[in-house]
This record gives C-alpha cells, structure tokens and sequence, in this order.
C-alpha cells in the first residue's frame, strides 16, 4: 500500500490486514513497560492541517512517534500558508524536506487525491487525515476496528448510521468500509441532511430512528456540523434532537448488546444525550484509544515494507 | 492469519531430517537439559520462563513445558513474543503480518527467560528478540533454545540448547513441520 486516501473500493483483505495489524498492536503494547516500538525509526512523518483538530492530528502524531518515526507537525496558521503559498508548493517544499509520509487534512474534498498525485515523483506517501465532505478513512477503520472488538465479525450486521450524512466525510468512509467487511448499513436522516445520490450507495435509507433501533447491532452519531450549514436544514436544534438524537429513551430500544459510537467531538444534548455518552453501551472512549492503534497499523502497512515501484 | 502450510509441496523433493518420533525424542531430551542447566527443580531455584517466537516457537514452547513438568514437577509459565516489529529486515520485503505477543502472567522482571524457536539461521530474529525483551521489562538472564541449528551464523548469537545441528548450504530450506500448524510433526530439508 502506497497512500491511503480512501476506503471506496478499498480491497476487504487490505482493511481486514490492517485492522488485524491494529489489534495486534494493541494487544502487544498492553502493559508495557515501554511503549515504543523501533519500527519505523528514521521515517519521517509530517502531518499538514488545514482544518481545526485535536483528536485525530494528536492521534496520528502519538501513533508515529510510538513507532519512532519523526513527527513533524503543520498548522496552516504560523506556516508559509498563511503567506499564500498554495497546497501544492508547500506539500512539494514538505517533500524536499525528507517527508517520507505526509498526513492531510484540507477542507477541500479531493485535497489528499491532488496531493498524492503531485507527490509521486518524490515518492512521498499520503494519508487522508480528512478532506472537506469527502472522506476521513481512518476515522472509519477505527470505528470498524472498535465494532470488531465489541462484535467480533461485522458480516451481516446490521449498522446505523444517523443524522448529518451529507456533510459528513466520517459518514462516507464508513459506508464504503463497513459495506466491503459485509456489514449491513443504514442511514437515518432528514431528507435535507442526506447527500443527492445517495440512492446508489450500498445502504437502506431511513427517516424513523426508532423503527431502526430494535434490530441494530451499533448506531453511529454523527456531529451536525453547523459550520458547514449555510441555511436551513432543520428547523430547531431542538427539533432536530427530538427527531433523531439518541435519548435515554431511546436507548432503551436498542437491543442489549449494541453500540454507541460518535466520532467526536460530541454535541451533548444534541445528537446524544449526556447520560448515553456516558454510559457503558458507549464505546467513543475506546474509539479515541483505538484510533492510535489503528494509525499505527496505517503507518506500518505505508512505510515498514520494501519500495514500490508504482 | 494463520501461518502458511509447510507440508503440502512436493515430497519427492525433501529428504526427511527429523521423524515424528525424533521430535518428539528431541524435545523431551532439551526439556531435560533445560531442567538440568537452569537447576529449576532445586530448592533455591531460578523462576525461569518460556517465551516462543511466533509462528513455530509458541508450540515448542508449551510442549517443552508440557515435558519439563513431567520430568521435575514443576511448571514453568509460556509466552510468546512476536519480534516482527524489531526486524531490520521488513524494508526489503513485502508488508509482514504481526503475530500474537502474550507475556506469562508475572511477566518476565528478574526471570530466566529461554527463547524458544524452530530453527537458528542468521541470528537476525533472536537479535530482533532480545530488542523485544528489553521493551517489556528486564529478565535475569536470557538463554535461548532451538529445534534446529543450520548454522550461517551473521551475529555473535549461540544457541544454550539444540535439538539438531544441520550443516546445510544457504540455499537450502529448513521446514520444521508442527502437527498444530502442519498436520504432521517432523524436520525436513528441501
């Protein structure tokens, strides 16, 4: 693998490989007196964030550093960015610094897809850190390697996934992940917050929370994103909530072995209730403690193997 | 994950090195050569521990121990310790699968730990091993333990216990065969 830039069409051995590697991981730093790993020492790892973050640019940054890669962290406030230097030449200038990989978070979708095309003569890998409504694939090997965890095998479960489909990138990724592992997805959504097109995913669409509850083996909240809103998609926040926020009621629908995942950060009160975050159905704790080894096994799977001539 | 099949090519081309019945033999005369160099039945005994080295060193682990606990009474705790991570061999090839890395209950902090693997070539992974141990703690001594030697040695690494020195060309292929992974026990050179 040279450059994770999506989970669309992505190969269910790759992302069953790599999520076996994360469990590994996971299982092999357990307890450890020291928990680092020589693996990828002198790789250098640059991460470039264009967009606000705390979980994943902290994530991506432990997860390198505890493979003794050096991580070299970004930010387009305080960079030549702010100067005016396009994407482009600062990737390029990132590259001939000695990036072996660079992590991408852009608000433009396709940013990451630009940037390893530009990137190929310096044979610099790229990872999808997130771009605009596109895609954020290892937030989605996350949450399937936390489902996984709590599931065991996710073929044939069944998987909602409910309420700001169409800004969501973290919704995108999922489906195409969760549908190549065999899992059965739904979305759940007002008809305003889902994306045109939708009706060629590989998904069941829904607009009744509580129809679905009953029969779902996880439900994965997403944030209403009010930054990318410009109009009205719901009338109220208060109506959106009592639609489609996941209630302590509600919870109560769900069967007793289900999840509760949320990709963060959490708008209690809003898409889910603060006793249902807090309680132990919820695995968004686990998620953020997966996502370091998840990215771990990322890196291991881009740098710790021989050249590819591509 | 399961770890690929050895028994299954061409048998013309193999000549048999170690029979079921020699592994078996084997491995019950290094359980008592490892009960008699670590003296671990005496009053005042080291605690020594197992670690396997995945894939084939797991099972020897546990059937050494399976031996040295008929031979002395006592029983000796296994692990295993995947060193895939500590390799200086993984750029040059294709990405390699991780394999389980479980520490006996107690860990290894002031034990005698014995390596275990199937077959001593290089040295590079008992090399890679000893990185390993170091990240989870400090054992007393290391000592390592092999089914096969075949010598071409590229590091100052000995075996403590062997099973069989083979004198072998390096193009030539050592299969330690394992009923758990191979359905069939045995030592074959290809």
């Amino acid at each position: 693998m040279k450059h994770l830039l999506t989970t669309e069409g992505i190969d269910p051995a790759q992302a069953t490989a790599i999520l076996d590697t994360a469990a590994s991981l996971k299982q092999a730093l357990e307890g450890r007196e020291v928990r680092k790993l020589p693996t990828l020492r002198g790789r250098t790892v640059i991460t470039m964030f264009y967009e606000n973050s705390t979980r994943t640019r902290v994530s991506f940054e432990i997860a390198g550093k505890w493979m003794s890669a050096d991580v070299v962290n970004v930010s387009a406030s305080g960079s030549s960015v702010s100067k005016g230097e396009s994407l482009r030449d600062t990737a390029l200038t990132l590259a001939a610094a000695g990036a072996d990989c660079v992590i991408v978070r852009h608000p433009a979708s396709g940013a990451a897809h630009r940037l390893a095309g530009w990137l190929r003569e310096a044979g610099t890998s790229v990872v999808n850190a997130g771009d605009g409504m596109h895609e954020h694939p290892t937030q989605a090997l996350l949450d399937a390697a936390t489902l996984r965890e709590r599931l065991g095998d996710l073929r044939d479960r069944r998987i909602a996934i409910v309420g700001d489909v169409l800004h969501s990138r973290v919704a995108r990724s999922n489906v195409h992940l969760l549908t190549a592992l065999g899992a059965d997805v739904t979305l759940v959504a007002p008809p305003t917050l889902l994306p045109v097109g939708v009706s060629n995913w590989p998904v069941t669409v829904s607009h009744e929370l509580d129809a679905e509850l009953p029969s779902l083996d996880a439900v994965m909240l997403l944030r209403v994103q009010a930054e990318r809103m410009h109009g009205g998609f719901f009338p109220s926040a208060r109506e959106y909530s009592i639609a489609y926020g996941l209630s302590e009621r509600r919870l109560k629908l769900l069967p007793e072995h289900a999840v509760v995942l949320h990709p963060g950060p959490m708008l209690r009160g809003m898409e889910i209730a603060s006793a249902v975050a807090d309680s132990p159905r919820a695995a968004i704790t686990d998620q953020v403690r997966n996502g370091v080894h998840v990215r771990m096994a990322v890196l291991y799977h881009l740098l710790a193997h021989e050249e590819e001539t591509a | 994950m399961a770890p690929r099949q050895r028994g299954a090519t061409d048998p013309a081309r193999e000549r048999e090195l170690l029979s079921a019945g020699d592994v078996a033999r084997t491995v019950a005369r290094m359980a008592h050569q490892i009960i008699e160099k670590t003296a671990l039945d005496a009053p005042s005994a080291p605690a020594v521990v197992l670690m396997g080295i995945p894939s084939r060193g797991a099972p020897l682990a546990r059937r050494l121990a399976v031996r040295i606990a008929e031979f002395s009474g006592v029983e000796v705790p296994t692990g295993t310790l995947d060193v895939t991570l500590y390799r200086d061999d993984l750029r040059r090839g294709p990405t390699r699968p991780l394999e389980a890395t479980k520490l006996p209950e107690g860990g290894i902090d002031d034990k005698l730990v014995v390596l275990v693997d199937d077959v001593l070539f290089s040295g590079r992974t008992i090399r890679a091993a000893l990185d390993a141990l170091r990240d989870h703690g400090r054992p007393r001594a290391v000592q390592l333990a092999v089914l096969v030697d075949r010598g071409h040695r590229e590091l100052p690494i000995r075996a403590d216990y062997v099973g069989k020195n083979v004198p072998t060309a390096r193009t030539e292929e050592v299969h330690v065969l394992l009923d758990e992974f191979d359905q069939r026990d045995g030592v074959v050179l290809r």
